[in-house]
Formats: structure tokens, C-alpha cells, sequence
């Protein structure tokens, strides 16, 4: 291994450096100042990748023999998880505290998944592929169950434990068949293999296994039918895992179904269209419609979650250039509206009483101006309504719906997003227009947590009001799959 | 000489057995060694492909994905050890807190 490749690995050899250095602290630092001290080391290893990540630009480096390459389009997703890092460790140094999670290996294993994420978003190789999604999912199973004696924590761990091995399982023997279909693992063997044959000369076997991949793929994403551990996984979990997954694992599983579908699988673009047209409009739907019947604001985020995952898939079935970089800028949108909202039921949270159903938001609009602003502002992009980041995405979204002349797509799409309105503004008009049934508690603001709403709201609204520099970035990015 | 075929059928067999028994066993071990079998049929199809191939990424692939199989391994019973200290027992019917 030469100097360039390190160079090339730098942002992962930061990230696994100090989240094994944060390990052995926080070996020493058992109490509740230790580790708010490790919040802010691993904040300090999000500044140095991200400063590490501006090496790379425009230069398309491949490391490990080849097994991932950082182009521009990995370091557009490696931007878009140090966004997610920020903001959840951020939210997460005073939640940690409140609910008693007194160990610096929380932060450790933030770091490890995010190496996965990163190595997910830049693989280029099949065997790559499913250790980068192994090294993203374990720590999140553990991460889920993280607070031991809350019985939500620990049935969600068990969930999404027992279901992310079993959709595993499919996406591996997923690979293998389209190993042994075309008898190669780097994405650029595999897609010569298909250009050099013809149709009816290819195994069938190779179909099956896209079948597969697809199911290991729409269990990440929360896609239907495989969704319904979605609900139950985020409203265990403690609510800045929640964030995080809900955020990262959703962008590194898009990074990497973008990756492959377009780059290898783009011969069958025809094929897998239709099977992905149904996915779409059926996660967005059902996501849509279980969400309005919600009672629970962090259960309702669950199922917004999932008719988000419905959006981005149909950008993902328009397939033109528009409709893939829009799913880059949807993603980064969705990262700082998603974690905004959830830092929010962070600081309603209380030690055994979480606040998190929709009474609790009843006349917080009179007692806390600002923060009842804040969670407008994030409901509002997330329903799509403009200024903000949510409408600009959307619009980006069904537009590449329409010029792929996909009317029918684009239609339902918009109607669903009308459908989710209803949802999102309910918690807007419980803030300001419902008197609150008991006394609403003192919610106490920390610097770092108010400090991660204000760069959310920030972000919805740059993104929103300018989004031109990022489409332009998202877009490059695309350019530089092909 | 056995041919290459009749293993992955073998394996594609084994891979069944695993997704039937995740999906109807309601003790949170055996639904993991069914998993684990799931993971294992996979193997035997990668050495088996490997050997059809005459190429040496699958037996490179099975040794990552036995490492993997290892630590979920390690992350799973730490789990259900923290699901039969809170319930005393690993009966996935008793953890039924969250739903609607």
C-alpha cells in the first residue's frame, strides 16, 4: 500500500483512528462529563474528515485493488454523512445525558457505522459492497438497544437485529448469483460481462439475483413491502439513533443502489423500471396513509420516513440525469429536516417520560416561540411547502417524473405529498392553536443542542431559498458515476 | 465426479430450509441459526461457483462473509442476553410493546 492510496483512504483511516481512540477513553470516562468530553472529540473527527474529504476532489482515486473508488460521487455522499454526523452527535451530547447513557462507545459506534456508510457510497465491488453494508448495519443494532432498561429499546434492537440478518442473508445470496451469472465481482468486470453478451445468452440466474439485491436494498430504505420494521425499530430506538439511521442508512443505501443499478445494471434499465414503479407508489402510499392515523410524533416520523423512501424511489424509476441528481439533493435536504425534528422530540425528552405524542406538542407554540418555530419550519419541508428545502426536492423529483413522461408517476406522487400535509400541519396547529391539557414541563436547552437546530433550520432554508450551487455539485457528481 | 450443479441446488435447498425456519420458529436462537444457515447455504454456493468459475473471489468472499456471520453472531446474543435478563425468556411472542 503506497502513500497515494493512504491519501486516498485518509477520511476512513481519521474516522477509524478515533473511534478506536474514543473506545479506549471512554474506557476510563464512565460518567455523564466524560462522555459529554467524548461528544466533542467525535465532533472534532467530523471536522477533520470533512476537511480531509476537500483532498479528493474531482480526482476519481481507486483503493483496495480496486474494490472502491473516490470520485466525486462518493465524496458528495461522504459530505452528506459528515452533515448527519455533525447534527446527530451534536443533538446527541445533551440526550445522552438525560437518558443515562453513560458509555463513549455510543460515539465510537456512531463513527464505525459512518465508515460503513462511507465505504458503501464508494464501493465499486460486490464483495465490498456487503461488508460496507455489514459494517453500517451492526453497530446500528446495537446502537438501537442502547438504553438496557427501557423494554421499547431492547424489542427494537431484537427487531431490527433478527429482520437486518434475514434481508442480509437474501442480499448476499443476491450477489453470489449475480457472481456466479456473470463470474465476476468489480462492477466494471460485471458491466463489460453484460455489454460483451447477448440478452438471451445471459443466465437467468442473473435476474433473480437483481430480485434479491432489490429485496437487501428495500429493507435499508424502508421500501414496501419490506417497511414493516420501520415503525416499530424507530420509535424503540433511542431518538438520535433514530435520526441517525433514518438519515445515513436511507443516503448509503441509495449511494449504493444508484451506484449499481446505474453503472451495471443500466442495460436492464427497462426491466427493473416497472418492478420499481410499483415499489415506488406503494411505499409512498402506504407510508402516507398509516402516518395519518399517528398518535405518536416519533412513530408518525417512522412512516413519513418510509413515504420519503417512496419519493426518492421515484426519482429513482424517472432514471434521466434529473431525476438521479435530484435523489443526491433529496437526501441532503432529508438529512437536516429529519434530524431537526427528531432534535426536537430530544429536547422535549425527559428520563422515563419521553413527550413524544402529539399532546405534548399542544400550546408549545405560547412557551417556547422558537423552538415551536423551529419544528414548523421542519414540518413544513417536510409536507414540501416553499421556501424550504423539502419543496425544492420534491419539485425536482416529480419534474424528472414528468420529463421521463412518467405523467401517471408524477400525479400520485404530488397527491401523496398533498395527503402528507394533513400530518405535518397537524403538529403545527397542536403547537399554536391547542391549549395544552397539563402543564407543559421546563425543557432545558443546551449550546450544542440548540446549536445543531439552528445549522438544521439554516440548512432547510440555504437549501430552499439557493439550492442553485448544490443542484450544480449534486449534479457534477452524477457526471462523474457514469 | 459429482457435478458443480447438484451443489447449488444443494445450497439453494439449504438457503430455503433457513428462510422457512426465520419465518415460522418463535425463539429468537433458533431464528438466528436459521440465519446462520441462510448465511452458510451462501457459501456453499460461492466455494462451489468459485470451482465452476476456476476464479478465487468467491473463496475470497467466503472468508468475509464467515467474519461477518461471526461478529452478527457476537452483536445477537449480546442482545438476546439483554432480552432474557429484562423478560427471562427469548420467546419473540413476549416483546410485543410496539406496534400500530
Amino acid at each position: 500500500m503506497n502513500l497515494n492510496q493512504i491519501m486516498t483512504l485518509l477520511p476512513l483511516i481519521i474516522l477509524a483512528s478515533f473511534a478506536m481512540g474514543i473506545l479506549l477513553i471512554g474506557a476510563f470516562a464512565k460518567n455523564a462529563k466524560g462522555t459529554s468530553t467524548i461528544g466533542y472529540i467525535a465532533l472534532a473527527s467530523m471536522v477533520f474528515v470533512f476537511l480531509s474529504l476537500f483532498l479528493f476532489v474531482g480526482k476519481g482515486k481507486m483503493a483496495f485493488g480496486s474494490m472502491m473508488r473516490m470520485d466525486v460521487y462518493s465524496i458528495f455522499f461522504n459530505l452528506v454523512f459528515v452533515v448527519i454526523g455533525v447534527l446527530t452527535i451534536l443533538a446527541s451530547i445533551s440526550y445522552v445525558k438525560i437518558t443515562g447513557i453513560h458509555s463513549g462507545e455510543y460515539y465510537a459506534l456512531i463513527l464505525f457505522s459512518m465508515i460503513g456508510m462511507m465505504l458503501m457510497a464508494s464501493s465499486t465491488n460486490l464483495v465490498m459492497l456487503f461488508i460496507s453494508l455489514e459494517m453500517m448495519s451492526i453497530p446500528i443494532y446495537i446502537m438501537a438497544g442502547f438504553l438496557r432498561n427501557d423494554d421499547r429499546s431492547i424489542e427494537a434492537s431484537m427487531k431490527y437485529f433478527l429482520l437486518g440478518a434475514f434481508a442480509s442473508g437474501f442480499f448476499l445470496y443476491g450477489l453470489t448469483l449475480i457472481y456466479i451469472s456473470t463470474g465476476a465481482t468489480s462492477y466494471q468486470a460485471i458491466a463489460n460481462f453484460i455489454a460483451g453478451t447477448q440478452r438471451w445468452n445471459l443466465s437467468k440466474l442473473i435476474w433473480v439475483g437483481i430480485a434479491f439485491i432489490t429485496i437487501g436494498f428495500g429493507f435499508k430504505v424502508a421500501a414496501f413491502p419490506f417497511h414493516a420494521w420501520t415503525p416499530d425499530v424507530y420509535e424503540g430506538a433511542p431518538t438520535s439513533v433514530t435520526a441517525y439511521m433514518a438519515t445515513g442508512v436511507k443516503a448509503a443505501a441509495f449511494a449504493a443502489l444508484v451506484r449499481i443499478f446505474f453503472s451495471v445494471f443500466s442495460p436492464f434499465q427497462h426491466d427493473w423500471t416497472s418492478i420499481m414503479w410499483l415499489i415506488a407508489v406503494l411505499t409512498m402510499t402506504v407510508g402516507n396513509f398509516t402516518a395519518l392515523v399517528q398518535k405518536n410524533v416519533k412513530r408518525m416520523l417512522a412512516y413519513s420516513s418510509i413515504a420519503h423512501a417512496g419519493y426518492l424511489l421515484v426519482a429513482f424509476v424517472a432514471g434521466n440525469a434529473m431525476g438521479r441528481s435530484s435523489i443526491l439533493f433529496y437526501l441532503l435536504a432529508y438529512a437536516f429536516m429529519n434530524i431537526g425534528a427528531f432534535t426536537i422530540l430530544m429536547v422535549m425528552a425527559k428520563k422515563n417520560d419521553y413527550h413524544e405524542d402529539l399532546d405534548s406538542f399542544a400550546g408549545l407554540g405560547f412557551k417556547y416561540p422558537l423552538t415551536a418555530l423551529a419544528m414548523s419550519v421542519f414540518m413544513f419541508s417536510m409536507a414540501g411547502i416553499p421556501p424550504t428545502a423539502g419543496f425544492i426536492g420534491k419539485f425536482y423529483i416529480f419534474s424528472a417524473a414528468v420529463k421521463s413522461h412518467d405523467y401517471w408517476l408524477a400525479v400520485i406522487g404530488v397527491l401523496n405529498s398533498a395527503v402528507s400535509v394533513y400530518y405535518y400541519l397537524r403538529v403545527v396547529v397542536y403547537m399554536y392553536f391547542k391549549e395544552p391539557e397539563e402543564e407543559i414541563p421546563t425543557y432545558r436547552f443546551s449550546a450544542p443542542t440548540v446549536f445543531s437546530i439552528v445549522l438544521a433550520v439554516w440548512g432547510v432554508l440555504q437549501l430552499g431559498i439557493l439550492p442553485g450551487d448544490i443542484l450544480n455539485i449534486a449534479r457534477h457528481s452524477i457526471m462523474a458515476l457514469m | 465426479m459429482i457435478p458443480v450443479q447438484l451443489y447449488f441446488v444443494v445450497s439453494a435447498i439449504l438457503f430455503v430450509i433457513g428462510v422457512i425456519g426465520a419465518l415460522t420458529r418463535r425463539n429468537a436462537i433458533v431464528v438466528f441459526m436459521s440465519i446462520e444457515m441462510m448465511l452458510n447455504a451462501v457459501n456453499l454456493t460461492l466455494i462451489a461457483a468459485s470451482s465452476y468459475l476456476h476464479s478465487i473471489d468467491g473463496v475470497m468472499f467466503v472468508f468475509f462473509v464467515m467474519t461477518v456471520a461471526a461478529a452478527e453472531a457476537a452483536v445477537g446474543l449480546a442482545i438476546f442476553l439483554m432480552m432474557y435478563r429484562k423478560k427471562d425468556t427469548i420467546k419473540l411472542d413476549e416483546f410485543n410493546l410496539l406496534k400500530g
